[in-house]
C-alpha cells in the first residue's frame, strides 16, 4: 500500500541524526521505519512515522528541509527469498526501484519493506493480493 | 664577453667579466656563470629606464600634467561615459590645466565598466585593439580590457622596470607560471620579460612538479607567480627531495594578491631567494603598475603612465602622504582604453620621499585590504555578488550562501555553503549530488576559480542583524 515518507535533509556533522529524533521525541512521534542514504558531506533522514502531517510541521518549524513522498509499504514472509519474490513481480513489470528499506520488525511471521519505485501505482497493482493489502495506516496502533 | 641589459649601470664594470668555459662546455656551465653573475650584481645598481625612475619631482609633476590633459582631452572626445559624466558636471576638457585639477574629475568604478559592457569604453576602434584581457565582474559579466599596440609596449616597459627591480637581465631565465590566458598575470610578466631580453620559461600555473623540473634543468633564476604559489612550490621541493640549492633561483616576483610580511619572509627563507611585491589589475593595465625595488620598502609606481591619489572611500576626498586610503589610479598614456580615477578598492598609503635605491618613482604600501567585498582568490578576483547572481540564475529564490575561504598546503580552497530549501531538496541522494553539481559547474564558469558546493540545512547559516554574513576568510596572510 501506498504510504506517505519524510526525507529530511541531514548534514553530516555529529549529532544531526539525534536533533531529529529529539523533535520528534518532544511530540510523541514514533518511528516505525527508518534509513539513512550518506555522502561525504550530507545524508538524507527517510523516516515512516505514525503522525506524517504532524512530524512534517514539526520538523519545517525546528528549520529541517523537509520533503514527503508516497512510498511502497509491503509485507512479505519472514523466510529466505521471501523478498526476493515480491522485487521478481516488479522486475517483471519493468519497474524500476530507487531506494529500499526494512521496517523495525512487528510481526513473528512478516517483515515489513519500504520501497520507492518510479510507477507507484503500477507497482501497488502488481504487489496487490489480499494478505498484503495491509492494515490501515493511521492511528497510535498503526505497525505499518 | 658580456653585455648587461639595463640601460644604465652603477660601480662594476660587468663588460670585463669572463667566465672560463671548460672542455664540456655544457649546460651546467651556463648555469655556473649565471649564478656567478647573479652574485656580481648583487651591490651594482641597475635601471631599466634611468631619466624616469630617478626623475626630479618637478619634471615628473610637469609630465603627469601634460600627458594627463591628454587624455582628458581624448576620453571627451572619444568615449561617450566620460563625456557624459563631465558635462554632468559642467567640466570641459580645458578646464583640467595642472595636476592638482584632476581632483575636479568625477571617479570611475568596476559598476561603471560593467554598465559599458564589454567595448563601451574602449577609445580607439577595434581595428586599433590589439589584445583583449578580462577579469571577473562583480556579477555574472566579466571586465573587459583592450590594449593598443603602444599599450602593449607600455605595459612591456613596466613589467620590464620591475623584472630589473628584482636583478633580473637578459641573462636571466624567467619562469612565468602565473596563468596565460584571460587573466593578465601570465602574458603581462611574459611581454616584460621578453623585453628585458631574458630567457622566459611560459611554464603558465599548476603541474607544481614539472614547474620544479624546469626550474632545475633549465636554470631558472626569476620566478613570476602568486605568492602562496611559491610557498607551495617551496615545499613541493622539499618533498620531492630536493632542496634551494639543486636550482639557482635568485629573485621571484609575487602577486596578484595579498601577502604579509610573515610569508615573505618564509618564501624567501625556503627558497633563499629575494622575494617581491608586485601590483596590478587589469582595469589599469595588468601586473606592474607597481612593484618593489630591492629594499622591499613599498612598491613604486610607475606614476609616468598611471597617476596615483590616495582618497577617503567614504567621501572621496583626497588624502596626503602616509594617511591611509583607497588608492584611485588615472592612466595617463594609455591609448586603448584609459582610465580616469579608478577606484581600485584597494586600500594602502602613498610615500613620495626618494627611496634608499635612488628612484624617485612614489611608492604604495603593501595593500592593506579592500574598501569592498571582494576576494582575491588563488589570484582571481571573485565577488559574494558573483556567488549570488548564479545561484538566482539557477532558479532559486532569494539564495542564503556564504562563502568560506581556507587555505590548505599553501592553496586557497573556495567552499560555497548554500542553504537548501524544501524546493531544492530531494529524497534521493542524486538529486542532491545533481544539484550540487550544477551549482558547482555554474560557479566555475562564472567565478573562473573552482568552488566546492556544501548544501546546508536551512537558516543555518550565521545572520547578524538580518542580514547573512557572506565571506569567512580563514586565512592566515
Amino acid at each position: 500500500m501506498i504510504i506517505k515518507q519524510i526525507a529530511v535533509f541531514l548534514e553530516n556533522r555529529p549529532g544531526k541524526l539525534a536533533e531529529v529524533l529529539e523533535v520528534l521525541s518532544r511530540q510523541d512521534i514514533n518511528l516505525r521505519a527508518m534509513s539513512v542514504a550518506d555522502t561525504a558531506d550530507f545524508g538524507i533522514l527517510r523516516l515512516v512515522v505514525n503522525e506524517p502531517d504532524k512530524a512534517v510541521q514539526v520538523l519545517r518549524d525546528a528549520n529541517f528541509a523537509v520533503k514527503t513522498t508516497s512510498v511502497l509499504g509491503i509485507k512479505v514472509s519472514d523466510k529466505p527469498g521471501g523478498l526476493l519474490d515480491e522485487l521478481k513481480k516488479l522486475n517483471a513489470a519493468g519497474i524500476n526501484i530507487e531506494y529500499v528499506y526494512a521496517f523495525a520488525a512487528a510481526s513473528v511471521h512478516d517483515a515489513r519493506v519500504v520501497l520507492k519505485v518510479d510507477d507507484l501505482e503500477k507497482a501497488e497493482q502488481v504487489l496487490q493480493s489480499p494478505d498484503k493489502a495491509g492494515d490501515p495506516v493511521d492511528g497510535p496502533n498503526f505497525y505499518w | 664577453m658580456v653585455v648587461l641589459a639595463g640601460r644604465s649601470t652603477g660601480k662594476v664594470n660587468l663588460t670585463t667579466c669572463t667566465v672560463a668555459g671548460s672542455a664540456q662546455a655544457g649546460f651546467s656551465d651556463f648555469r655556473i656563470e649565471r649564478v656567478l653573475l647573479n652574485r656580481l650584481w648583487e651591490g651594482t645598481k641597475v635601471y631599466w629606464n634611468k631619466p624616469v625612475e630617478t626623475m626630479n619631482r618637478e619634471e615628473m609633476t610637469n609630465l603627469q600634467s601634460t600627458r594627463l590633459q591628454e587624455t582628458v582631452q581624448r576620453v571627451y572626445r572619444k568615449v561617450p561615459f566620460y563625456r557624459n559624466k563631465m558635462q554632468e558636471q559642467g567640466l570641459l576638457p580645458e578646464d583640467i590645466t595642472n595636476l592638482g585639477d584632476i581632483v575636479k574629475l568625477p571617479f570611475i568604478s568596476k559598476q561603471d565598466m560593467r554598465g559599458n559592457y564589454p567595448y563601451g569604453l574602449f577609445a580607439v576602434p577595434l581595428a586599433e585593439i590589439v589584445r583583449i584581457h578580462a577579469s571577473s565582474g562583480t556579477t555574472g559579466k566579466p571586465t573587459v580590457v583592450g590594449y593598443t599596440k603602444r599599450d602593449i609596449g607600455i605595459w612591456s616597459e613596466v613589467m620590464a622596470r620591475a623584472l630589473t627591480y628584482a636583478g633580473a637581465s637578459k641573462l636571466s631565465c624567467i619562469q612565468v607560471a602565473y596563468g596565460y590566458g584571460l587573466f593578465t598575470g601570465g602574458l603581462g610578466a611574459h611581454y616584460g620579460a621578453e623585453m628585458i631580453g631574458a630567457s622566459v620559461i611560459p611554464a603558465s600555473s599548476g603541474n607544481t612538479s614539472r614547474q620544479i623540473l624546469l626550474m632545475k634543468d633549465f636554470g631558472t633564476s626569476v620566478l613570476c607567480c602568486t605568492p602562496s604559489y611559491a610557498l607551495y612550490i617551496a615545499e613541493t621541493i622539499y618533498e620531492m627531495g630536493l632542496s634551494p640549492k639543486d636550482l639557482s633561483l635568485k629573485a621571484g616576483i609575487f602577486g596578484a594578491e595579498p601577502w604579509s610580511e610573515r610569508m615573505r619572509k618564509e618564501i624567501e627563507d625556503r627558497l633563499h631567494i629575494k622575494a617581491l611585491d608586485i601590483y596590478g589589475l587589469s582595469e589599469i593595465i595588468g601586473p606592474g603598475v607597481a612593484c618593489e625595488c630591492e629594499c622591499q620598502d613599498g612598491l613604486h609606481i610607475s606614476e609616468d603612465h598611471f597617476y596615483p591619489e590616495i582618497v577617503n572611500p567614504l567621501t572621496g576626498e583626497v588624502l596626503p602622504d602616509g594617511e591611509k586610503g583607497e588608492l584611485v589610479l588615472t592612466t595617463i598614456s594609455k591609448e586603448g582604453m584609459p582610465m580616469v580615477r579608478y577606484r581600485t578598492r584597494d586600500l594602502t598609503v602613498l610615500n613620495h620621499d626618494v627611496c634608499t635605491c635612488g628612484r624617485t618613482l612614489v611608492r604604495m604600501g603593501k595593500v592593506l585590504g579592500r574598501s569592498d567585498d571582494m576576494l582575491i582568490i588563488r589570484g582571481v578576483n571573485v565577488f559574494p555578488s558573483q556567488v549570488e547572481s548564479v545561484l538566482l540564475s539557477l532558479g532559486e529564490t532569494s539564495p542564503h550562501y556564504q562563502l568560506i575561504v581556507d587555505r590548505e598546503d599553501n592553496l586557497d580552497k573556495l567552499t560555497v555553503m548554500v542553504e537548501l530549501t524544501e524546493e531544492m531538496f530531494s529524497d534521493e541522494v542524486r538529486g542532491l549530488e545533481d544539484l550540487e553539481h550544477k551549482i558547482q559547474g555554474a560557479l566555475a564558469d562564472v567565478l573562473l576559480v573552482s568552488a566546492k558546493v556544501r548544501l546546508v540545512s536551512p537558516k543555518s547559516i550565521e545572520r547578524s542583524e538580518g542580514k547573512a554574513k557572506r565571506v569567512i576568510d580563514n586565512r592566515k596572510i
